[in-house]
């Protein structure tokens, strides 16, 4: 059965390793939903956070193929365990006078932030997991949204 | 502390690492390398096309077990190695390829002869550098060779621009190699092998299938040691042939697509099979549904991405080859002997290697397989055998029959043409008293050879044996077979004079156009101190047989 699965790949911080991975998933035909890299607390230690989707059979080859690359210390399968995971969204909404009070309304009930405000538009700050982003966006979708920036997932175990 | 230039870094490190031969081509980035390497005794072999010497490190560390090594320019020096590096780790052999790249400021400026040969061979090297700063040099060249000869072996690249192998540093051996993200498991786990120990008591069929990995850990005395005491029948993938004697009566020959009868059966019908340092390709299992489909599978590998990728298995064993048959073979002498008594299978084996055992017919017109039975007969199975790729590979495969390993030195996984003649020159490099013999097709000899002149130069006597039958042959029989012979473009319409062609080269040429002649230019030819091509006018329409049909399960062979 196919899955969403949220991994967190640590690496080597070091040009080249992102390149590594990316080919490997496009060498063997795996998908890439969404990907998130930074440098984690140790400096020559990097933190990726990908979401991919499989069944277990996939997945199993997923996490031994990227475990074999040199350059990864450690493949972290999140998915049925317990785990935070956020995502950053900027959007730019639409935003007439008669709907302002409304998206307002939308963006508070979703604890995100108004960062900037134009003549016609909001642009709107959300973060959250991404079934929380979904949903957000379902319900902006009507004021017509201009523009979307995501980060992606990251993840942590609790 | 002395202080080193990055190029006297390199070669020393390279002794160091215990190398006593390189395979190479200079170049403009190189110079200074190459101006270094004059002042050591480092061997050097001076290839003809940087394709060549790849090929030949690969064969040359298939034959010592020593990590091959090359050294080329940047830009199209290092793409011609690509082929080389991909062939080495589809069939996970270690060598080092270093290339030359432009100075560390001009690269990413479209420089004379520059490409991105690590973006390059990423995805066909084990692992792969790039050194800006030649005070990593050492650590670096230390690196690559332990991660090509361990765990499961590769080709590591490193690329080193021409202004890091003029700096100076000082020069200091560097610690022993730790990497917190490498750590092959060579031991295995105990119950895994516990378990295979108790299948085996049960197991009324059992068949061991082994691979590569046996030649690479050089386990096949272990391997012995578990079929002759458990009497336990071996079929080998191409790559493991001379794993296990091929003149032993437990031996069944190879399987997959051009695999003998009694090995596809005996896959087809087994209720345990021990699969040893194999990955389950395709050319092997033909259509997955239905490879071994009676049986428990245990697989051992080193690589864990090689366990559960094609082939479900229902004990999967990570560990070196060669250390788990050891502790296997220790803990079934633990155990009750007559527990694996299985006379009924082996009396089925056998019947099936009486009535169907692998044919040909020598009339008036020389047979390939003939040319390659002979060549068996006249060097007792002691040559080493390099190939090219096609029907003449599956001929050797077939009819050579391979008793030790580092015997059969063929591009397994990725079927490189033109693999088979700079593997030859690499193979006599390191065994220069051993007879090698290079079983070519028409087709494939010509794609490398050029380094017919390396040869020559180096006084390197290996022996070409040309199957001619004017066809690239392997293509031209799923045409004939699977294409209502439509032969579209696999004729060779025009072929050199093979015979001038090795006098242009300063070799010796022979020809054989009758089946009486094959024995007379064979023993000539391997009598010869020279190189020598021997052309052999075959039969033009001959196919390999057996043959399972692409998709097909195992069990359903042509038989002719």
């Amino acid at each position: 059965m196919t899955k969403k699965h949220i991994l967190s790949i640590l690496v080597d911080n070091e040009p080249g390793v992102l390149s590594r991975i990316a080919g490997l998933f496009s060498g063997r035909g795996y998908n890439i939903e969404s990907l998130c890299v930074a440098e984690t607390n140790e400096p020559l230690v990097s933190q990726i956070t990908m979401v991919t989707k499989g069944d277990s059979a996939i997945l199993e080859q997923i996490k031994k193929q990227v475990n074999k690359i040199i350059n990864v210390i450690k493949v972290a399968d999140l998915t049925d365990q317990k785990f935070v995971e956020r995502e950053l969204v900027l959007l730019k909404v639409n935003a007439k006078a008669e709907h302002r009070a409304e998206i307002l309304r939308i963006t508070d009930i979703f604890r995100g932030q108004i960062v900037d405000v134009g003549q016609e538009h909001f642009t709107i700050n959300i973060t959250g997991d991404s079934e929380k982003i979904t949903a957000i966006l379902t319900l902006l979708k009507p004021f017509g949204i201009r523009e979307i920036a995501r980060t992606g997932s990251i993840a942590m175990f609790r | 502390m002395s202080k080193l230039t990055g190029a006297q870094i390199l070669l020393r490190m390279l002794k160091e690492e215990g190398v006593d031969t390189i395979f190479g081509y200079p170049g403009g980035v190189v110079l200074d390398i190459y101006d270094e390497l004059a002042r050591t005794d480092l061997n050097h072999i001076l290839v003809r096309h940087e394709q060549g010497a790849v090929h030949a490190a690969d064969a040359y560390a298939r034959v010592t077990g020593k990590v091959g090594v090359c050294l080329v320019t940047s830009g199209p020096g290092a793409t011609n190695t690509v082929t080389g590096l991909a062939t080495a780790n589809c069939d996970s052999i270690p060598i080092v390829v270093i290339t030359g790249q432009v100075p560390t400021r001009l690269i990413g400026n479209d420089a004379f002869q520059e490409v991105d040969i690590v973006g390059i061979t990423r995805p066909c090297t084990k692992h792969n550098y790039l050194v800006k700063d030649v005070k990593d040099l050492a650590k670096t060249i230390k690196e690559a060779f332990h991660i090509a000869r361990s765990g499961r072996p590769g080709p590591v690249l490193i690329d080193l621009p021409k202004d890091v192998s003029i700096a100076k540093t000082s020069f200091k051996l560097p610690d022993d190699i730790a990497l917190r993200s490498y750590n092959p498991t060579y031991v295995p786990n105990r119950k895994q092998l516990q378990k295979v120990v108790e299948l085996l008591k049960k197991a009324k069929k059992p068949l061991i299938f082994s691979g590569g990995g046996v030649i690479l850990s050089r386990a096949h005395k272990e391997l012995d040691e578990l079929a002759k005491r458990n009497k336990i029948p071996v079929t080998s993938t191409l790559m493991g042939l001379g794993g296990f004697s091929g003149t032993d009566l437990l031996w069944l020959g190879m399987p997959g697509m051009h695999g003998t009868y009694r090995a596809n059966m005996s896959i087809s019908e087994c209720d345990l099979m021990i699969a040893v340092g194999v990955r389950f390709d395709d050319r092997v299992t033909g259509k997955t549904d239905e490879f071994a489909p009676h049986a428990k599978i245990v697989q051992i590998d080193i690589d864990p991405t090689s366990i559960q990728k094609n082939i479900q298995v229902q004990v999967p064993v990570v560990g070196d080859c060669k250390i788990s048959l050891e502790l296997l073979n220790q803990m079934i002498a633990q155990e009750d002997m007559d527990a694996f008594e299985h006379h009924l299978w082996l009396d089925q084996i056998d019947n099936w290697r009486k009535t169907t055992p692998q044919v040909y017919d020598q009339k008036d017109v020389i047979k390939p397989q003939y040319v390659i039975e002979k060549l068996f007969e006249l060097t007792k199975g002691e040559a080493i055998i390099t190939t090219e790729v096609g029907q003449n590979q599956m001929w050797a495969a077939q009819y050579y029959h391979f008793t030790k390993p580092g015997r059969f030195i063929s591009s397994g996984g990725l079927g490189t043409m033109g693999f088979g003649l700079p593997a030859a020159v690499g193979a006599q490099v390191a065994a220069p008293d051993k007879l090698v013999v290079d079983i070519a097709g028409d087709g494939s000899i010509q794609m490398n050879i050029q380094e017919m002149a390396t040869a020559v130069q180096y006084a390197l006597p290996v022996k070409v044996v040309i199957l001619n039958n004017g066809f690239l042959g392997m293509v031209r029989q799923w045409q004939q077979l699977f294409y209502d012979r439509c032969y579209s473009s696999t004729k060779l319409q025009h072929t050199p004079d093979f015979v001038k062609l090795a006098e242009a080269y300063g070799a010796v040429g022979l020809r054989a156009t009758k089946p009486e002649e094959v024995e007379k230019i064979l023993k000539k030819g391997i009598a010869c101190n020279n190189a020598v091509i021997m052309d052999f006018v075959v039969e033009p329409e001959e196919c390999v047989y057996p043959m399972v049909p692409a998709g097909a399960p195992i069990s359903k062979m042509l038989l002719v």
